[in-house]
């Protein structure tokens, strides 16, 4: 008799993701499986625009991390007029991506993770939120609300807003950085580094008693994709795509515009979000993890001096290739003190503040992709136009549908380590949550339920009748 | 928390988040709000039932699926004040931008049925996948709407303006205070 679990984050009132479990006689998950729900059709809609509008478009597919979508597609851009945008450009650039790093991974691990690290999994469902965390964990909160403001605050120095500036255009970007601004974010800097530096002293702290979570939330090996610069090193913008296994073997190094002969992207009938893949390794062992533990894992360095101790004790901590995905939190927190190195090295190198920031050409190559790291992992725009520009064809490949498979994992796995039964606990229901969390999905890239996910879980029978039921959200 | 408090809610129906991401822009203000009000039911909050009584709810994105409908008239019917909560909510906007292009099936067609893909086929498994709606609709045209906060995103001030003053049991007054985009 086969049962099925499922966890269906408001069904009718919500629903943006979905889990559902399979179990066996015994009470063992025999499949489990986290599905994606919503749908927007940017790679249809955008077909007969012109290229120019893309950036400013498709920074409209998440407002979580639009600065990527603008960068990439930007990039994409700058490959149909065959240009090199001027050095101060993609400076300015880079900047703006370190600020976007910042501020999604301080709203990651503060806002959302944050109330299951320190209010712990079981904490009463009404404090986990970044509302409990003022009630309860002031300091913490306000650390976390500043780190991100301080992000945000740097694209808006640049951009002249926050969420969805068309700053970036093929070629370039549309302003230089002012002296004003560039002394303002340096001044700010150095909260945001003390912020940091105690944030990842107290998670180090706490990281011993978190060992279960570390077994069970996605422990396994994978293949791992990012950036790296041509030595080998982080990178978040420019540089090749690296493909690595789980002992630190390398198994590709290609340019993005190769990505269709490397990556493959697989449908199942029950996501609206694809499942790409290694194509060398097939569908589904090619899976492979992006973001932060994907960067981290893959880089030989950082490349400035803090970081890279800090990524030292992290392969320490964790391995010299860390598999567990619940050290994609600790990977976050060494990539926000990257950023805030990088920063400072970017906005002191005098080539910044260069007043040539647009590179003006006409359309030159009918087709290009471009590439960037989005702050949960690597996004890849491709586009084809036609002598006009218009694009007659769109293909995104973004960030979390590269964790999809192991997302599915990772669920697998924590329900397998905490499923006893039909006892569905609202601290077990949190724990599968917190799995997906861990990952950071952008799901408004393809699904909304970010943060907090709603559940309504229901364990069935073969015979179809309801064994045992609980809602965790919706509106029932 | 005391039932006496006024209580928020927000919702996340066919947008980017982009708004909701204005709303946490609110920063240090947010300490503010949580002394103000109770925020009962969002996307970033371990929301248990969308609560019987909510005075102000927030709704970001148009109406693109069937979940987004429901969602949206649950909302409405326990909801004092409904705000439409940005350009999508506003008028569809860039969610909207898929009308153009002629039917869901299409749509999908597109992305899931293309030959570049492994096991190419459209997602069907009702009812885990919601249906699409034929056409993606601004809120207004599902429910009625109290107040509508263009822009995209409506930038945190504007938010904060527009919160303040319905828990002060004022009506706000947007003259020559909005811009949509
Ligand atoms: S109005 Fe703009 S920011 Fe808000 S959901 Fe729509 S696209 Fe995103």
């Amino acid at each position: 008799m086969v049962k099925k679990v499922l966890i269906d984050p408001v069904t009718r009132i919500e629903g943006h993701a979905k889990i559902t479990l399979h179990l066996n006689d015994d009470g063992r998950v025999a499949e489990a499986r986290f599905h994606v729900t919503e749908f927007r059709g940017f790679e249809k809609f955008c077909e007969g625009r012109s290229f120019r509008e893309m950036p400013a478009i498709t920074s409209r597919i998440c407002g979580i991390c639009p600065v990527s979508h603008l960068l990439c597609s930007a990039k994409t851009g700058d490959g149909l007029l065959a240009v090199t945008p001027p050095p101060a450009a993609v400076l300015l650039r880079r900047i703006m991506n370190l600020g976007q790093i910042i501020q999604s991974h301080a709203l990651s691990f503060f806002h959302l993770s944050g109330p299951d690290l320190m209010l712990g999994f079981g904490a009463p469902p009404t404090q986990r939120s970044i509302f409990g965390l003022i009630e309860k964990r002031p300091e913490f909160a306000r650390d976390g609300i500043r780190l991100r403001k301080f992000g945000q605050q740097v694209i808006e120095r640049l951009g002249g807003k926050r969420i969805h500036t068309a700053w970036a255009t093929p070629g370039g970007v549309t302003d230089p950085l002012s002296e004003e601004n560039r002394q303002a974010i340096l001044t700010d800097l150095e909260t945001a580094d003390a912020i940091i530096t105690r944030t990842l002293t107290a998670y180090k702290e706490m990281l011993p008693r978190l060992q279960a979570e570390v077994n069970a939330f996605g422990q396994f090996p994978s293949l791992f994709l990012s950036l790296v610069t041509p030595e080998g090193n982080w990178e978040h913008h420019h540089g090749m795509v690296r493909v690595g296994d789980a002992t630190g073997q390398v198994l590709a190094t290609f340019h993005e515009r190769e990505y269709a002969r490397y990556l493959g992207e697989a449908v199942e009938p029950w996501s609206y979000l694809k499942f790409p893949y290694f194509k060398e390794a097939g569908y589904p062992q090619g899976a492979y993890r992006v973001g932060p533990l994907a960067r981290l894992n893959l880089c030989r360095r950082i490349g400035t001096p803090r970081a890279d101790a800090e990524l030292i004790e992290f392969r320490q901590r964790c391995g010299a290739v860390a598999t567990s995905s619940f050290h994609y939190h600790y990977a976050r927190l060494v990539e926000i003190l990257a950023a805030v190195e990088w920063l400072k090295v970017h906005l002191d190198d005098p080539r910044t503040m260069d007043r040539r920031v647009q590179a003006e050409a006409d359309l030159n190559a009918n087709e290009a992709v471009g590439v960037s790291e989005a702050p949960r992992g690597t996004l890849f725009h491709h586009y084809t136009v036609d002598d006009h520009g218009l694009l007659t064809r769109v293909n995104l490949l973004i960030a979390t549908g590269q964790n999809n498979l192991p997302m599915q994992w990772t669920i697998r796995q924590i329900a397998d380590h905490f499923l006893r039964g039909p006892e569905l606990t609202d601290e077990m229901l949190n724990r599968m949550e917190a799995g997906i969390r861990a990952f950071d999905p952008c799901l408004s890239c393809s699904t909304h339920a970010f943060g907090a996910m709603p559940l309504h879980v229901q364990l069935v029978g073969s015979d179809g009748k309801v064994i045992a039921e609980r809602y965790r959200g919706g509106g029932e | 928390m005391s039932s006496t408090r006024p209580r928020l809610a927000t919702a996340w129906l066919g947008g980017c988040s982009g708004c909701h991401m204005s709303f946490l822009d609110l920063d240090e203000r947010l300490f503010d709000l949580a002394a103000a009000a109770d925020v009962l039911f969002s996307p970033v909050v371990d929301a248990k039932t969308i609560p019987p009584e909510i005075d102000i709810t927030l709704i970001e994105g148009a109406v693109a699926n069937e979940d987004n409908l429901e969602l949206l008239k649950h909302l409405r019917e326990r909801s004092r004040f409904l705000i439409a909560f940005g350009d999508c909510a506003v008028t569809g906007n860039v969610t909207a931008l898929r009308n153009l292009a002629g039917g869901p099936m299409l749509v999908l067609a597109r992305s899931y049925r293309d030959e570049s893909n492994l096991q190419p086929q459209i997602p069907t498994e009702l009812p885990v996948i919601p249906p699409l709606v034929d056409r993606v609709v601004p809120i207004h045209q599902v429910v009625q709407v109290d107040f509508h906060m263009p822009g995209c995103p409506p930038h945190p001030d504007l938010i904060w303006y527009c919160v303040t003053e319905l828990l002060a049991g004022r009506v706000p007054n947007l003259t020559g205070k909005w811009k949509f985009g």
